[in-house]
């Protein structure tokens, strides 16, 4: 990387883009109007054209960790799994477990190849009896569909009927994050939430509260549907509130409208990026793509080598083969923290060195790093040697020829008071 | 993206610095650059004495999002370095052509400079 990263050309790690420049090919967001009005800084993001911030991005990451953000998150897609076999196919589909899912529970997942390698993470929703959401990123949306698409057709016969259907034209993502997210919600004029799943209707103070973590439930905004969910990709407590694409600039006004009292700033995918990396939390194409299987990645225990179908036979969900063989073996190398102990940060793609030594053996790579805002030093996750990889190593990065030391440190970097 | 308002008493550089006359010279980084890199949060510059050749890299600019590497435009001895940016970076993004200023140089040679015209209609395409 030395010497080709220069100021006006840099590279936004988020992105891998340009920053600055948009193209006429991308897709707009049902909220574009609102990010053009609220002056945001506009730039290609998988696809699609999307705020990489407004003001500042210390200043909406701050916001997150001390009070709340509001984030378009339109770009994720919207994959609805339908039907008697709904369950039992995503058994086979994905690595998790998703017919045991309780009826307004939610799931962390993943998609993976025959060969172990990831497609996607995911969260899957299930939104009822036989209905499920599953929501993918939004550089993968295409990929998920087609494999979903293409195992439900393997699937048909051996599983009841399931319906795949896209949704993510159709449907805006708005999330609320923050420490005062439920303050936001609770304060938001026409919010009603649905009968919860023994039919009980409660009030939305009550309802909002009980409403734990991983969690979701109908509601509506003004007589407008909405999914409401408590997950989010901050590391704070916060809302992901999924909405027709018609309906979600009216959202957007009425949550800034009632959050801004409260401290709630919109926020963009820079500040998403650097909550995401305090949180120790992966992202794909950093963290995770297909030449990593999810133990490499310390999320072995999302897969469900367990999981046993109505016969009570395990069932061959597609990866189950080589991820068994994974899980038995010693991962040929670990995703670790690991914490700058100098001031330049390490970033995406720098080697991690044995140590600062100028003759030191490369012994990992740099998947995510940045100075952390909370911790007000660089944080960063690496792919090193298993033997390198216990809480307490020191190690070095080569940051553009020179090397930083740097400790292992075990994620996530930030973790928040409850 | 708009273009900040460019001051037209300052040159300017391809790698997006800026160069005020003087007895010494002081540079920085342009309100282009400052606000593509996003909160400026660590200034790697060198120190008083050091010697820097116009067009080479004298230091580095890192925010949240990115790293820039710092170009000098003029080659000379630095005779004062922004410690009160090197504490608090944020200036760069705030007042990038003012308290924002990163060195002073007693110049013996200039590279090659831009007029605030010739800078905003590199940056505009």
């Amino acid at each position: 990387m030395s010497g080709d990263v220069t100021v006006g050309t840099t590279t936004d790690a988020t992105t891998g883009t340009p920053t600055g420049t948009t193209t006429d090919s991308t897709r707009r967001s049902p909220l574009h109007d609102e990010h053009v009005a609220l002056g945001g800084t506009l730039v290609p993001f998988a696809g699609w054209t999307m705020p990489l911030r407004y003001t500042s991005d210390l200043a909406e990451h701050t916001a997150v960790r001390t009070a709340a953000g509001l984030f378009d998150l339109s770009h994720m897609g919207e994959i609805v799994v339908e039907g008697p076999g709904a369950g039992a196919f995503l058994d086979r589909a994905l690595v998790g477990a998703l017919s045991a899912l309780r009826v307004l529970g939610a799931r962390y997942t993943m998609l993976c190849r025959e060969d172990g390698g990831v497609l996607d993470d995911l969260v899957v929703y299930r939104t009822g009896d036989e209905a499920y959401l599953v929501v993918a990123n939004a550089a993968n949306h295409e990929v998920v569909l087609a494999a979903l698409r293409e195992r439900a057709a393997a699937a048909a016969g051996v599983v009841g009927e399931v319906r795949v259907e896209d949704r993510s034209a159709a449907t805006a993502l708005v999330a609320v994050q923050g420490p005062r997210a439920l303050d936001v919600l609770v304060a938001l004029p026409g919010l009603v939430l649905a009968a919860g799943p023994d039919g009980s209707v409660t009030d939305l103070p009550t309802g909002l509260a009980v409403l734990k973590y991983y969690a979701c439930l109908p509601a509506a905004v003004d007589g407008r549907p909405v999914l409401l969910a408590r997950t989010g990709y901050t590391g704070e407590d916060g809302f992901e509130l999924f909405c027709d694409a018609a309906d979600a600039p009216a959202l957007w006004r009425a949550l800034l409208a009632v959050g801004t009292p409260l401290g709630l700033v919109p926020a963009g995918l820079a500040a998403r990026d650097s909550l995401r990396l305090e949180a120790g939390m992966p992202l794909y194409g950093h963290e995770l793509d297909t030449t990593t299987t999810p133990f490499e990645a310390g999320l072995g225990r999302v897969v469900r080598l367990d999981k046993v179908d109505a016969a009570g036979e395990p069932v061959p969900f597609v990866g189950r083969e080589a991820l068994a063989a994974r899980a038995g073996s010693a991962p040929a190398r670990v995703l670790v923290g690991l914490e700058g102990l100098g001031r330049r940060a390490a970033r995406e793609g720098y080697p991690v060195l044995a140590s600062a030594a100028a003759d030191a053996p490369r012994v990992g790579t740099v998947t995510s790093g940045a100075p952390s805002p909370t911790l007000g030093r660089p944080v960063a996750m690496a792919y090193v040697t298993p033997e390198l990889s216990a809480p307490g190593t020191e190690l070095a990065v080569d940051v553009r020829g020179r090397p930083e030391p740097v400790r292992v440190v075990a994620l996530p970097f930030y973790r928040r008071a409850r | 993206m708009t273009s900040p308002e460019l001051p037209a008493d300052l040159h300017y550089t391809a790698e997006h610095e800026w160069l005020r006359d003087g007895e010494p010279a002081t540079f920085g980084i342009t309100a282009v650059a400052a606000d593509a890199l996003g909160d400026v949060v660590y200034l790697e510059l060198p120190a008083v004495g050091d010697e820097v050749t116009a067009g080479a890299v004298v230091g580095e600019i890192e925010s949240t999002k990115s790293v820039s590497e710092l170009y000098s435009p003029v080659t000379g001895t630095v005779v004062e370095v922004n410690t009160a940016a090197v504490d608090d970076p944020s200036v760069v993004n705030a007042d990038p052509y003012g308290a924002g200023w990163l060195l002073k140089v007693d110049v013996t040679a200039t590279g090659s400079l831009l007029t605030a015209e010739e800078y905003a209609a590199g940056t505009a395409g």
